[in-house]
């Protein structure tokens, strides 16, 4: 009886010194989840979605705070590899957080521009450059798209233009097969 | 000489219909200059070359109008004199039907040449050698237009064992590199003699299908020719057996020397380097002749009544070259390239480019509609016939399934969509289709992450940016604090000092005036009750002082004691 107790109480030292130190020595940082989720998401940090950027937005849904279909410029296709990832269900995007635009860029109209420098303190990644007095420009390939230049902006010469399709960025499409009824003998 | 060459097998590989003859009967003609060219900026793989000339320039032929941008990019010349019309959008030779930036030249007539020199390459560094190449626009012209500066890299990756001529010219119509070989083999073979000085390479070998006899025997007489003014015997002609697609550069480099070049590395790695015999000529052309490429030989073929080959400027509209061939009235489309591997034109307008080996006029009766995809039976035909030894119908499912990882798990990457699958697929599924929907899918998705990884890091650091701002604002704001304090307390220290103005040292004076008055009138009185003393009372008097000086002493060393 004692030898028992004893050997379970042993046991248990042992391990739980195991998982101590292996909590200790391979211990994660940051959460796994929200790099994954950060990782799916487009990076626009337009804050559609509420949050004050991507990885903000990813840490909500981490933690169960957010919904997976917040996100306008991720789309469909983004709410199913969330949905994936989470094993959630997919849920259309939500409307009260936008509709998903074919993608952007800003266009400054120079014969407009003052100057300000509003929209180069409103754009979270850096893509327009300019001075006070100056001209300002948007680095179009640098611009995401997340039109938070857009309402700063005091004599509105801030514009969204689609990014058409090029020769380079050409998609071949899914084939495709017309279905036509055969045609019928004449009886 | 055709060797005694040892031939090895490639995987799988088909047998169509080849369709050559039509188009070898007459000998190269000389397309006439169009009234307009429109000669596209961006004709190789790699970076867009940016414009050089403006609207209303008269540029002369083989001027630079486009140059190299980038690592990887070729530039483009004027195919003839004239004026520059425009440089805008205009419709390109692909089956998107897209624009992108043209150079419209309007010829003058006169086909006036810039100054033209031959390159002495052997006098020249590497790097000026493929600048020159590079500058010069020769790109590879079996149709993948790769350029060609990139593989010429001389005394870069060592010494080469074999250099591959590419010959074979597998697809069926196509025979503009049989024509050029049959009427042009003295040039090839300098071409090849200078690559093979470049390269430093051992021996040629030079391969060719074998339903090409008259290019093979031409061949043939030139090689024996440049082996004799080499003095050695290194440029071998090797027969290869007529099999498409052996003119796959792995395929061909699989036939001549049997090594199997695997995923993910370069023949190269193997000492074998493989260059269509067109792309010798231009190489010929560039370094011998100090012509840049502004033409190549394209087959007219398919549904005309006189399928012949044409040195063609680049720039020319295609309907200007289908015109002289006769198209015979149920023509519908125009593909660039072979059956197997053209792109279908969005019309007959686009210019003939560096890629366009064969202009293939194309009619109902000639190519009928495919019969309708029928299910997947698992025959595994594709795999069977697969030239690149892939697994097709693996691929085809992930494809169909838009499961991208498991397609390129399958190698989706070194499908050469050669076309072999579906061309045995008895459920006639345009395999290849799947395969280039899923290709450019991929691509298009890794150039969105790549976009969303430069977002996140730029978001990130300016992040990182407006901490830093901010922490160096309130450093800032902290030190103003304190010299601000530092000068209150300064100033409060000032004002206790008497300032220096005239007015503060007028009552300076005033106050040390009044100072002196008191000091001389308490001189002036003496106190009366100690004067006229006895000397009794004068030794009681000094009893008490010196009891006073003692007391005071006492409280001093007191007060020291407290301190």
């Amino acid at each position: 009886m004692l030898a028992a107790i004893l050997v379970m109480a042993l046991g248990a030292v042992v391990l739980g010194a195991a998982l101590g130190y292996a909590a200790v020595q391979f211990r994660v940082e940051g959460d796994p989840l929200v790099e994954k989720i950060d990782a799916i998401l487009p990076q626009t940090q337009c804050g559609q979605c509420g949050f004050a950027g991507c990885k903000p937005y990813a840490q909500a849904i981490a933690k169960g705070a957010a919904e997976i279909n917040q996100c306008p410029p991720g789309g469909d296709e983004g709410i199913h590899k969330l949905a994936d990832l989470l094993g959630r269900e997919f849920k259309s995007l939500s409307a009260e957080h936008g509709i998903e635009k074919p993608k952007s860029v800003a266009v400054i109209d120079e014969q407009a521009c003052i100057g300000c420098t509003l929209c180069i303190q409103a754009c979270p990644v850096d893509a327009i450059v300019g001075a006070a007095k100056q001209l300002h420009t948007v680095i179009a390939r640098q611009c995401t798209g997340c039109e938070l230049c857009l309402p700063p902006c005091p004599v509105n010469c801030i514009s969204m233009q689609p990014i058409g399709e090029s020769v380079e960025t050409w998609k071949w499409k899914y084939p495709v097969f017309k279905i036509t009824p055969a045609q019928r003998e004449a009886a | 000489m055709t060797a005694l060459q040892r031939l090895f097998r490639f995987h799988g590989g088909v047998k169509p219909a080849y369709n050559k003859e039509a188009s070898t009967g007459l000998p190269i003609a000389v397309a006439p200059t169009s009234e307009l060219l429109v000669i596209p900026l961006h004709q190789s793989i790699g970076g867009m070359p940016r414009p050089l000339v403006t609207a209303g320039e008269h540029v002369l032929k083989g001027q630079r109008i486009g140059g190299a941008d980038g690592n990887v990019s070729s530039a483009v010349h004027a195919s003839t004199s004239g004026t520059v019309v425009a440089v805008e959008m205009r419709l390109m030779p692909h089956t998107s039907g897209l624009s992108a930036l043209c150079v419209v030249l309007e010829p003058d007539g006169r086909d006036e040449w810039i100054p033209r020199q031959p390159f002495d390459f052997r006098s020249a560094t590497p790097t000026q050698t493929r600048d020159y190449l590079r500058d010069a626009g020769v790109v590879g012209l079996g149709g993948a237009v790769f350029p060609s500066y990139l593989k010429i890299s001389p005394g870069k990756q060592g010494k080469l064992d074999t250099l591959v001529l590419n010959g074979a010219e597998c697809e069926p119509f196509i025979t503009c590199d049989d024509v050029l070989m049959r009427e042009r083999a003295g040039n090839i073979l300098k071409g090849v003699a200078i690559m093979r000085e470049m390269l430093d390479a051992g021996q040629v070998l030079i391969g060719i299908e074998d339903n090409k006899p008259e290019a093979i025997a031409a061949m043939e007489v030139a090689a024996r020719d440049a082996n004799r003014t080499a003095g050695d015997s290194t440029i071998k002609v090797v027969r290869v057996p007529t099999r498409y697609p052996a003119g796959g550069a792995k395929q061909l480099i699989r036939v001549l020397t049997g090594i199997e070049v695997p995923h993910g590395k370069r023949s190269t790695d193997y000492g074998v380097q493989c260059f269509n015999v067109g792309t010798a000529y231009a190489i010929y052309e560039a370094i011998a002749l100090g012509q840049p490429l502004i033409s190549r030989i394209v087959t007219v073929a398919g549904n005309v009544s006189r399928a012949r080959n044409y040195e063609v400027l680049f720039g020319t509209p295609m309907r200007d070259l289908v015109a002289l061939c006769g198209p015979l009235p149920d023509s519908d489309r125009v593909i660039m390239g072979g059956p197997m591997m053209g792109l279908l034109m969005p019309d007959d307008s686009v210019p003939v480019v560096k890629a366009a080996n064969c202009i293939l006029v194309g009619s109902k009766s000639l190519f009928p509609a495919p019969p309708p995809e029928m299910p997947c039976i698992r025959c595994g035909d594709c795999a069977k016939a697969c030239p690149a030894d892939l697994q097709p119908f693996e691929m085809y499912w992930f494809s169909r399934a838009k499961i991208f990882g498991k397609a390129q798990e399958y190698h989706l990457f070194d499908c050469i969509e050669c076309g072999c699958c579906a061309y045995v697929c008895p459920s006639h599924i345009p395999l290849v289709d799947y395969y280039r929907f899923a290709k450019s899918e991929i691509w298009a998705r890794e150039l969105v992450k790549e976009a969303a990884d430069v977002a996140r890091e730029r978001y990130e650091f300016r992040l990182l940016r407006e901490e830093r701002e901010k922490q160096e604002k309130s450093a800032k704001l902290a030190a103003r604090t304190v010299a601000a304090r530092a000068k209150a307390a300064a100033a409060l220290a000032d004002a206790e000092k008497p300032a220096a103005t005239p007015e503060q040292e007028a009552k300076k004076a005033l106050i040390a005036a009044a100072l002196e008055r008191t000091r001389t009138q308490k001189e002036l009185v003496h106190p009366e009750n100690t004067g006229n003393l006895t000397p009794e009372q004068q030794a009681v008097v000094s009893t008490i002082e010196a009891r006073r000086a003692e007391i005071r002493e006492m409280a001093k060393a007191h007060l020291r004691q407290d301190d």
